[in-house]
């Protein structure tokens, strides 16, 4: 069959290769950074072009996906999910059995390895539900490599099990309390440190975002998850799945499972965080509600003012409060190859308790939106059909807020005691 | 010639004392006193910083002024009407600098039609590089002069390409941190001028971040044609925001120029 065989080849690329030659994804994407960081992140897109090309850092990488990150991960049938809601099947794509307990280890370890490759001893890293964080403590702990996680000073207060996992790594975790105290604050002061550090220190960026080439290396470490899934649905059902859902913060989990399915007939579907509802202002859609702007080095949809001002986005859910995407999510939105929905507070967390009892999956709470979405999309096909949800991580680091000590769902922060 | 050129062109080798203050920081109308005194005070350019909610390249002193000045009510349209005031009491040259998302926000056609309109003479957007410019000179045309960065991390080659695209005068950055930061490499500073100067020869070159006091300003001033000040002023305001800042700003403003002769190399004429 040719299909399966174009399948396991694992060389798949989309007939349209993106992005172009500067980081273009369409109008967007780019490098729009201060002077000091252009020459470094010239040569890291050289890099990353001539390093990641060579057979023996691809046998490294995978070998310590195999062996390190517990790759490939499950493609697991969730039957009484599916049989609860009455519709297509979902299969659920097992990122939260990933070392660390989500997807963000595929692109860490990629990116620590390449620094490890460029003679680059010291890593730094933005986090925002400290899962990121997490993953850059544990390969920078793997690699020997000094590591500074800068976090906003809210998410440490609601995300205390990570920032205790990112100490016990050896890694120090800098508290940033400008702005919100939020991952667009740990963003912004990581991009500064950088501009002072530059010289000698690698930047781990954890999403689809910042300036070239993040957008695109990250999608390319990540898109394992969606080569691993397209193996396995093929495996388990003979055919492509009808759809595609995942989470969206900056969009690194669902860039991996999209990208190479992108020219197959398979809907996608992205879901942001809708927070107390888009018309209360309190919200993550940054798609769904941004306009075209340029936050931290590259130009995307943004939640913003009218005077151009950043504005603070709200989701019970760390890992999607932030006011920016990936250039490659808005270049499919406007192309309508993806289509982007919203999920709020109190709908991601019915699923994250409805999947913990049906399923024995506590999952977390970014990509309990996902599943959220999910059971709408199932609900309106057929049986017969199949949708592969992307769980991105596991809800262990969650269960303050979801039992009441940490933020609560009504856009209140709660007791930090 | 652009009033950047000439004013440089008038100064015939002495060097300028280029002054940055957030606009509107702490309010519009007091913005607007401490430059005019600043202006009176003998300041050669000046810096007019649009607050933004995100400035990744500074340190937390404009960080804060910033935060002030959007707390004022500032944003783009407000410092444009800003520069239309100053052209009231002062011919100084005025370089709008900002980062790029209030330009896109405001409409970058509608930006530069209303800031030349209102006297401005120059433009530093200092999250876009020339690499992604093009959006934006092919609109500017020459109504305003595109400042440029160069950076000590800047290779030869680079500064060459960046100098080609650059108008009024080029940004040579002391170090590599954010704005406010201390520790200049005068060693490193003097060769990163040496090689600016060779690769390009035309325009005048003003050295920025952590230049703070009359000190600073005799080691910098005789490897380039003017100084860049902005958080020392910005500090000066925050530490008199209960009293004066308009005089606290003014006499920094003097004690710097008062440095600045005795830094002119006597071959010069």
């Amino acid at each position: 069959m040719k299909l399966a065989q174009d399948l396991m080849t694992g060389n798949f690329m989309p007939s349209s290769i993106q992005p172009d030659a500067r980081g273009h994804f369409g109008p967007y994407g780019g490098r729009y950074v201060a002077e000091t960081l252009m020459p470094a992140l010239i040569e890291l897109e050289r890099a990353y072009e001539t390093i990641c090309s060579e057979a023996a850092f691809q046998a490294e990488l995978a070998q310590l996906l195999r062996d390190y990150a517990g790759r490939p991960t499950p493609l697991f049938r969730a039957k009484r999910l599916s049989a609860h809601i009455g519709g297509a099947s979902i299969y659920l794509k097992r990122e939260d059995l990933a070392h660390t307990g989500a997807h963000k280890i595929n692109n860490t370890i990629g990116q620590a390895l390449l620094a490890k490759w460029m003679g680059k001893g010291k890593v730094i890293a933005e986090t925002g539900a400290g899962q990121h964080g997490v993953a850059t403590a544990t390969v920078a702990a793997l690699f020997g490599m000094e590591c500074k996680i800068f976090m906003g000073v809210e998410d440490i207060a609601r995300q205390a099990p990570n920032v205790l996992r990112m100490k016990l790594l050896g890694a120090e975790v800098v508290p940033v309390d400008s702005g919100t105290g939020t991952l667009k604050d740990a963003m912004s002061e990581a991009i500064r440190y950088w501009v002072g550090a530059v010289r000698d220190t690698f930047y781990i960026i954890g999403s689809v975002a910042g300036p070239h080439p993040y957008p695109a290396m990250v999608r390319d470490f990540q898109r394992v998850i969606g080569d691993e899934a397209r193996r396995q649905i093929i495996e388990a059902e003979g055919v492509l799945p009808q759809m595609l859902i995942a989470c969206v913060g900056g969009g690194s989990n669902a860039m991996g499972l999209f990208y190479p399915f992108l020219d197959d007939p398979v809907k996608m579907v992205g879901v942001e965080a809708a927070g107390l509802g888009i018309e209360t202002g309190k919200h993550a859609a940054t798609l769904g509600a941004g306009k075209t702007g340029v936050l931290h080095g590259s130009k995307s949809y943004v939640l913003q003012n009218a005077d151009g001002q950043i504005t603070e986005a709200y989701s019970v859910s760390a890992g999607l409060d932030y006011p920016g995407v990936g250039p490659e999510h808005a270049m499919l939105k406007d192309s309508g190859r993806v289509r982007y929905e919203s999920v709020k507070d109190g709908e991601a967390l019915e699923a994250f308790h409805l999947l913990s009892v049906l399923e024995g999956i506590i999952p977390a709470l970014e990509s309990s939106h996902a599943v959220a979405r999910a059971m709408v999309e199932a609900a309106a096909l057929p049986s017969t059909d199949n949708i592969i949800v992307n769980l991105s991580g596991r809800g262990d680091k969650d269960l303050g807020i979801v039992t009441g000590s940490g933020r609560q769902p009504d856009g209140k922060r709660g007791s930090h005691e | 010639m652009s009033r950047i050129r000439k004013t440089f062109e008038k100064l015939n080798g002495k060097k300028a004392l280029v002054g940055f203050v957030t606009a509107g920081d702490p309010t519009i109308e007091k913005s607007l006193e401490i430059i005019e005194e600043m202006c009176r005070r003998g300041l050669d350019v000046l810096e007019l910083g649009v607050p933004f909610s995100d400035p990744t390249a500074d340190g937390p002193v404009i960080q804060r002024s910033s935060t002030r000045a959007i707390g004022s009510g500032v944003n783009l349209r407000a410092v444009i009407e800003m520069v239309r005031k100053i052209r009231g009491f002062s011919t100084i040259p005025v370089v709008v600098f900002t980062y790029y998302n209030p330009i896109i926000a405001y409409g970058t056609e509608a930006f530069c039609r209303d800031a030349v309109d209102a006297g401005a003479d120059g433009l530093l957007v200092v999250d876009l590089p020339p690499e992604e410019s093009d959006e934006l000179t092919d609109i500017l045309g020459d109504g305003l002069d595109l400042i440029r960065l160069i950076a000590p991390t800047t290779p030869p080659e680079r500064m060459k390409r960046i100098a080609e695209k650059a108008s009024g005068f080029l940004y040579l950055v002391s170090m590599t941190g954010v704005t406010g930061a201390g520790g200049i490499d005068h060693n490193e500073l003097a060769s990163v001028a040496d090689q600016l100067k060779e690769a390009c020869k035309d325009l005048p070159v003003c050295v920025g971040f952590g230049i703070s006091t009359p000190r600073d300003v005799v080691r910098v001033a005789p490897l380039c044609d003017g100084v860049v000040v902005g958080s020392a002023f910005e500090r000066a305001i925050e530490e008199s925001l209960a009293g004066n800042p308009v005089d606290n700003v003014g006499k920094l403003v003097a004690s710097l120029k008062k440095a600045l002769p005795s830094a002119i190399p006597a071959e010069n004429g």
